[in-house]
């Protein structure tokens, strides 16, 4: 399904998570941060942004536990920066699709 | 000079392939071994039942030997590294088998070490796991002893063996102590790391609404930092606590420390393997099936069933050096036991969720992501077809390995 968000239509699933990564800019991302109540995105959240794209893009399953021992961020500070929902919240804020870790 | 194929891991999946390569490669070509530390065979969805008094350890163990076929050698030792290299596998005691195809069915296992506090003196004493047979004995002795307070079943990490399992044991336990005239001296509390009672959206919903009505509380998004034991509580990275008087914890799963050892594992030690065609991402000679693989499929037994039908066919293709399949669809089906006599049925895949309506077939006699008695007793009846009719490979009438894209109106 289509989804205007700051101002470009975008392809989501059903949870809002973007399906295709390279309609995501940095606009979006804050939007997305606002909506989930994340935020104003910081240098640090934009650290884990990129970090996640760059994982994805590189075809990694990502974990809380694979964030943890990045080096990127520690699993505390992934709380911190995305209350509620670390992964799931950085990851949808990414443009990137909801980690299957979960299944 | 013959060839072998050699399969570590004598559970659900590699017993699979035993029975199903046996079967099909010939005597007179290849030899066949399977390697396991352990001589008996644990029906693992029955420890979900132990704790409870539902079903006797008598119940749930065999002979790994007596599952094997014909043709098949057992050798009980464990396995210390795989060499793809050499073609090659090693053993603790030093001994060293060759293969020529490799098939690794490790399995995982709890890893309460990974959790700051899970071990230590209260350790089988208020914190209890029902993942191994140790730990259901223990675990059953508590509840028939256990006078009420603060239950808490609590996932540490995705993903786990069986996901369902702790909600159903949540289930069971608020039917167990309904039974035992006292659910109103206990509290029950699912503490998980999802954001739902399960993976997937639409049985998460239907999974919560059951927890709800049995008056269970579900903590979401929860990530233990620690268990505190002095004070008996959860602590979560972002400060939440729950506190217990008796947790159920399931552990981190990891897989089989030997993946770890040959540097073959990902972060939790399973193994990058095709999602499609279970064959190893390194090795062309090795493949991986069940929980042993990093594939994103549920850790289970029909999954590793599916599975074992794909690899099968997959290992003749290799051999008579045609391309593989590429079919399997991450399909897993189960029962999910929810308290009261009765159960669920739940059928998904990599993409789809489940859809409702009858099963199997499209006619039944059971149904779909809906609560009844005969879905009870089809869970009851599976432990009679897993050791007779899955573990020796024989097809399962009306259940295919591919999951059907469901009706675009569902």
């Amino acid at each position: 399904m289509n989804k205007d968000i700051a101002g470009t239509t975008v392809d989501v699933n059903e949870e809002g998570y973007l399906t295709n990564m390279s309609q995501w800019n940095e606009a979006i991302a804050a939007a997305i941060a606002a909506e989930e109540g994340v935020g104003p995105l910081t240098d640090a959240h934009m650290k884990v942004i990129s970090y996640l794209r760059q994982q994805q893009a590189a075809g990694a399953s990502l974990t809380i536990r694979s964030m943890g021992k990045s080096g990127v961020v520690t699993t505390k500070e992934l709380y911190d920066l995305f209350p509620g929902g670390p992964l799931k919240k950085s990851s949808k804020i990414a443009g990137i699709p909801k980690p299957v870790g979960c299944v | 000079m013959k060839k072998h194929l050699l399969i570590l891991g004598g559970g659900t999946a590699g017993t699979m392939m035993a029975n199903h390569l046996r079967k099909r490669l010939k005597p007179a070509e290849w030899t066949m071994t399977v390697v396991d530390r352990s001589d008996k065979h644990l029906y693992q969805p029955g420890f979900l039942f132990l704790p409870f008094g539902i079903y006797k350890e008598k119940d749930i163990i065999r002979e790994t030997r007596s599952l094997l076929p014909s043709g098949v050698e057992f050798v009980q030792k464990e396995v210390d590294r795989i060499a793809p290299e050499n073609h090659a596998v090693t053993l603790k005691d030093g001994s060293e088998l060759k293969y020529d195809l490799l098939i690794v069915a490790t399995g995982c296992r709890t890893a309460p070490e990974e959790t700051e506090g899970m071990l230590g003196a209260k350790w089988r004493d208020n914190i209890h796991d029902f993942y191994t047979l140790d730990g259901a004995r223990a675990l059953h002795d508590k509840l028939a002893s256990w006078q009420g307070g603060r239950l808490v079943i609590h996932i540490n990490e995705m993903p786990i063996k069986c996901p369902v399992a702790p909600l159903e044991f949540s289930f069971l336990a608020d039917t167990f102590f309904r039974e035992k005239n006292m659910r109103d001296k206990v509290t029950i509390t699912y503490v998980t790391p999802l954001s739902g009672a399960f993976t997937k959206p639409k049985s998460s919903k239907k999974l919560g609404h059951l927890l709800g009505e049995k008056g269970i509380e579900i903590v979401t998004d929860f990530i233990a930092e620690k268990i505190d034991q002095d004070r008996n509580a959860l602590i979560c990275f972002d400060g939440r606590e729950v506190p217990y008087d008796l947790l159920v914890t399931i552990p981190t799963n990891m897989g089989d420390n030997a993946i770890q050892r040959s540097g073959l594992g990902d972060d939790l030690n399973f193994m990058a393997t095709n999602k499609h065609n279970l064959q190893s991402l390194k090795n062309p000679d090795v493949f991986v099936i069940g929980d042993a693989t990093n594939v994103p499929a549920s850790k289970a037994g029909s999954v590793a069933h599916f599975e074992s039908e794909t690899l099968a066919d997959n290992i003749m293709l290799h051999i008579a050096g045609k391309p593989l399949k590429e079919e399997f669809d991450g399909h897993s089906n189960c029962f999910i036991e929810s308290g009261n006599g009765k159960a669920l049925l739940i059928d998904f895949n990599y993409e789809y969720e489940p859809h409702e309506g009858p099963f199997p077939f499209s006619f039944g006699p059971m149904k779909l992501l809906e609560e009844s008695r005969i879905n009870h007793w089809g869970k009851h009846a599976f432990r009679w077809v897993y050791w007779n009719v899955l573990l020796k490979a024989w097809p399962l009438p009306g259940i295919s390995r591919n999951k059907k894209a469901p009706p675009i109106n569902s």
